[in-house]
């Protein structure tokens, strides 16, 4: 592999590279930037919450066809919504996050000169840059993009005729998806041969730092749930498109009877979040194999609990399989069952909990380093801690059905998985710059950017949950008709303002990321101080990754501060001291 | 002594260094986890086919009742012998497979190509024994009526046997002619028109004192569906919408449009599969007489391909379960 060298041209350098700490690369941009437009999308809405039919010469300007001097339109607004949350779950946390780091990480800390196989490696990027592509095309379609939600629930998203989002629109959605899925299927497989098969001499599944457990736990959840998404897309289409009745039944509209008869749109809610659920895990665990990499580096402590956690890694893979149900309360399941998903549901906590204490626990008395990727990291820990307390109350059928479907609900799933995996998202950013780039970002900004960020982000979610008990319900496009709400008005301002605020914030990672690419000081071979075999490899990136032999593993990855050694930590690849125990 | 044993080779799965850990390469271990993959995908639409089965229980069609034709064999009545007959050319062709791997095993390239070609002559007739099913059930045998809520009445003799809608519906010849391009109508072409209007059905069932109806109720004890007696036929006919014939995406003479709708996906997409299938074994079976596999002494891919051919044989076993069994 190392040995014979062909030449790199452009095209086989940047664009259609299968090495993959190109990819990885690839990965993040189309990362970045899909986030870039999802979390736009997220302002200008916000707007409207905040200030309904309230003129900005912003949304003027950005929505053109669908704003009435400034205004947007209702149709607009649930695109909004369903675009931003679609873009940020699946094209960003999932892709984005696992793409980035899988691809990144696994080579580079298993001891692999590449993935199993580069070539699949590039397809499955080209493939998600297609998606990603059809996903903002769909922004343009004259009626407007996809509007029934990210959860694209039937009848709205089964009838090209419901509502302007559901006709072209909706299709590219689902064209977009399926080719996602795909993928998302090809990286996965991707991921899991090479842990499996490409380990370096040493390198037991006992030694694997945490990071490659949950990127390998991730892909063995995605390979397992996207396909059911893929048969729900599937029959979608055919329900859209060929007359079919899998998710409809006896629907009327504007007096006309279609001919749909027998099917259940609550059957697709199944299919769905049968991929759903298991989906926030997809988006959560690589965040959470990353802080444990890092908080346990910054500590300078070995991770508290190495096995406990590969243990709770399982056991959280395990249980995201049989909850979906949780999301389901109010569709009319019987309450036995409800309480059957109830109780597996609130068995999450446990493999959470174990997580959340080890981290703590890791940290307690530690030597504490503190940067940018450790600031995030332990962000990453507190919001995982609030936004799973309200877990226990929205897996609860008896608790969750007074808050389903409201702000209350916005707020969990916003600090749980999305605020909590893009801090993950960012720490390993900030951590791994260096081996991506060669440079160190700049410290100070990453800095401000955190402060910014944690409290403009607690700002907007944690007065969510208060909107929410007041009963305020998600994706209303204005509140103004319901007296009820007038209490809670002010509230959406300020929420808006903090949005505002942690947009605003991001400008300074994008700066900090982008000039540091190319004026960044350059980075010394192991910035931080890390065992990790990544570190062991040239600041210069070169195909297969090191020079020369694959370095033999000792050890596991977490000798801290271990008594007897002159330096706190001690690679991987540095043989055991005479009557040292292996590990 | 054991105990060591047990260590040592569980050292050599998990320890690292080691290219085949669990004694397969890479390429076999994905295609392992591609067939995990696959297998939920059609779970998903085995599933949902099941819920909805299980809403419509009592009134679900009889396949017995649906899939009765065989080659050559006009106007028997030979129900699941054809399907029983495919099933066997299927798993047959996983036989030839498996004898095709074992032959690259022995690096015998003469024995790799002979059972590949029997393999895919295997699926080929599988796929066109799929297309003359799919051709039998569009075209539906007797037809039926489509009640305004959306049911299927279905007409019996004394003897409690279905009776076929041109054997009785009087023909009156209306002027409506088909649209089609032969009559220069070349922007638009119909399906194909019941052979008779509502009215013509009705009119042939006042004339004709033997026959009466039968709906989509199951008797659960019987196993057949629920005859209605003649005096309470015309308050069926009456609800009337239109004339059915064969089966499509929107319409079932046999009963719930579901059924249709499952049959056509679930084994359009396991055809798809099998489709592929083949596809993929005639450029393995090319790449086997050329000598490629020869060359690198190891037919890994044959044996990979195998895997995948027998998940779809095995997947068959499935949908045949629970679309024509039970």
């Amino acid at each position: 592999m190392s040995d014979h060298h062909h030449k790199e041209t452009f095209v086989t350098k940047y664009i259609f590279s299968t090495d993959h700490k190109m990819i990885s690369k690839q990965y993040l941009v189309t990362g970045i930037f899909m986030g870039i437009i999802g979390v736009m999308m997220s302002m200008l809405f916000r707007l409207q919450i905040a200030w309904p039919d309230h003129s900005f010469s912003v949304i003027e300007a950005f929505l053109g066809r669908h704003q009435d001097g400034g205004v947007m339109s209702p149709d607009i607004y649930l695109a909004l919504v369903t675009i931003h949350g679609t873009i940020m779950v699946f094209f960003v946390l999932t892709a984005g996050l696992s793409g980035t780091f899988s691809n990144l990480l696994i080579p580079l800390q298993i001891g692999a000169r590449d993935m199993a196989s580069g070539f699949l490696n590039m397809v499955s990027y080209w493939l998600f840059f297609l998606s990603s592509v059809i996903m903002v095309i769909s922004l343009f379609v004259e009626a407007g993009p996809a509007s029934a939600g990210w959860t694209i629930y039937p009848p709205l998203s089964a009838l090209p005729q419901a509502i302007p989002g559901s006709g072209l629109g909706m299709t590219l959605w689902l064209v977009s998806m399926a080719i996602f899925i795909a993928s998302s299927l090809i990286g996965a497989l991707n991921y899991i041969v090479t842990v499996l098969n490409l380990r370096t001499v040493g390198m037991k599944m006992t030694r694997l730092p945490l990071t490659i457990w949950a990127f390998f736990v991730t892909a063995i959840i995605g390979v397992v749930s996207f396909p059911v998404l893929l048969s729900a897309a599937l029959l979608l289409i055919f329900d859209r498109s060929f007359g079919t009745s899998f998710f409809l039944s006896d629907i009327f509209i504007q007096g006309e009877v279609l001919h749909y008869q027998g099917g259940s749109p609550v059957l697709f809610e199944h299919l769905f979040w049968f991929l759903g659920h298991p989906e926030v895990y997809i988006v959560l665990l690589p965040a959470l194999g990353i802080t444990s990499e890092i908080i346990s580096t910054n500590s300078r402590k070995p991770i508290f609990g190495y096995r406990a956690m590969i243990g709770s890694i399982i056991a959280i893979a395990f249980l995201s399989t049989i909850v979906w149900g949780h999301h389901m309360f109010v569709s009319g399941m019987n309450p036995f069952l409800g309480s059957v998903f109830t109780f597996t549901t609130l068995l999450i906590a446990i493999p959470s909990a174990v997580k959340a204490f080890n981290y703590i626990t890791t940290l307690w008395k530690g030597n504490l380093q503190m940067n940018p990727a450790m600031l995030f990291s332990i962000g990453l820990v507190s919001t995982f801690i609030s936004g799973g307390l309200t877990g226990l109350v929205l897996g609860d059928s008896a608790l969750d059905i007074n808050v389903h479907d409201t702000y209350f609900v916005v707020a969990h799933f916003h600090l749980v998985m999305g605020v909590s995996a893009i801090y993950g998202m960012f720490a390993g950013v900030y951590h791994w710059f260096p081996k991506m780039y060669g440079r160190m970002m700049n410290k100070t900004l990453g800095y401000w950017h955190f402060w910014i960020t944690a409290v403009a982000a607690y700002g907007v979610f944690f007065p969510m949950h208060f909107i929410g008990l007041a009963g305020l319900p998600r994706r209303y496009y204005s509140n103004t008709a319901f007296p009820l709400f007038d209490d809670v008005a002010d509230v959406n301002i300020v929420i808006t303002l903090f949005a505002i605020l942690g947009g605003a914030a991001q400008i300074i990672f994008l700066a900090n990321f982008f000039i540091s690419i190319y004026k960044g000081k350059k980075a010394e071979q192991n910035p931080w101080k890390s065992n990790t075999l990544e570190w062991t490899t040239p600041v210069e990136h070169i195909h297969g990754n090191w020079p020369g032999e694959i370095p033999h593993v000792e050890r596991w990855a977490y000798d801290y501060s271990k008594p007897g050694y002159d330096e706190d930590f001690v690679p991987q690849n540095v043989p055991l001291k005479e009557g040292e125990e292996p590990s | 002594m054991d105990a060591t044993i047990a260590t040592k080779s569980s050292e050599q799965t998990w320890g690292g260094g080691n290219n085949k850990p669990l004694g397969a390469s890479y390429g076999k271990m994905m295609m392992w986890f591609f067939i995990l993959s696959d297998a939920l995908t059609f779970s998903g639409f085995l599933g949902a086919y099941g819920l909805m089965r299980f809403k419509f229980i009592d009134s679900w069609p009889i396949a017995d009742e649906v899939f009765t034709h065989f080659p050559f064999m006009h106007g028997v009545h030979a129900p699941m012998y054809y399907v029983a007959l495919m099933t066997f050319i299927l798993i047959f062709s996983s036989v030839t497979m498996v004898l095709a791997v074992d032959a690259g095993h022995q690096l015998k390239k003469g024995k790799v190509t002979f059972y590949m070609f029997l393999t895919i002559i295997g699926g080929i007739i599988f796929l066109g024994s799929q297309a003359w099913e799919w051709k039998n059930f569009i075209n539906g045998s007797y037809g039926a009526l489509q009640l305004n809520d959306g049911k299927i009445i279905q007409f019996v003799d004394a003897s409690g046997h279905q009776v076929a809608l041109e054997s009785f519906a009087k023909s009156s010849h209306s002027e409506r002619t088909q649209h089609t391009k032969s009559k220069g109508l070349w922007f638009v072409e119909e399906a194909a028109l019941p052979a008779y209007s509502v009215n013509e059905v009705i009119a042939g069932f006042e004339a004709h004192p033997e026959i009466t109806i039968r709906t989509e109720k199951l008797n659960t004890e019987t196993k057949t569906k629920t005859i209605v007696p003649r005096e309470q036929a015309m308050s069926y006919l009456n609800e009337a919408k239109a004339v059915v014939v064969g089966a499509n995406l929107k319409v079932n003479e046999y009963g719930n449009t579901l059924f249709a709708d499952f049959f056509f996906f679930i084994t359009g997409f396991h055809g798809f599969h099998v489709l592929s299938g083949v596809v993929i074994n005639i450029i393995i079976f090319f790449n086997v007489i050329i000598g490629t596999y020869e060359k690198r002494k190891s037919y890994e891919m044959v044996e990979k391909v195998g895997l995948y051919w027998h998940f779809v044989d095995l997947v068959w076993v499935f949908v045949f379960t629970f679309f024509y069994l039970v």
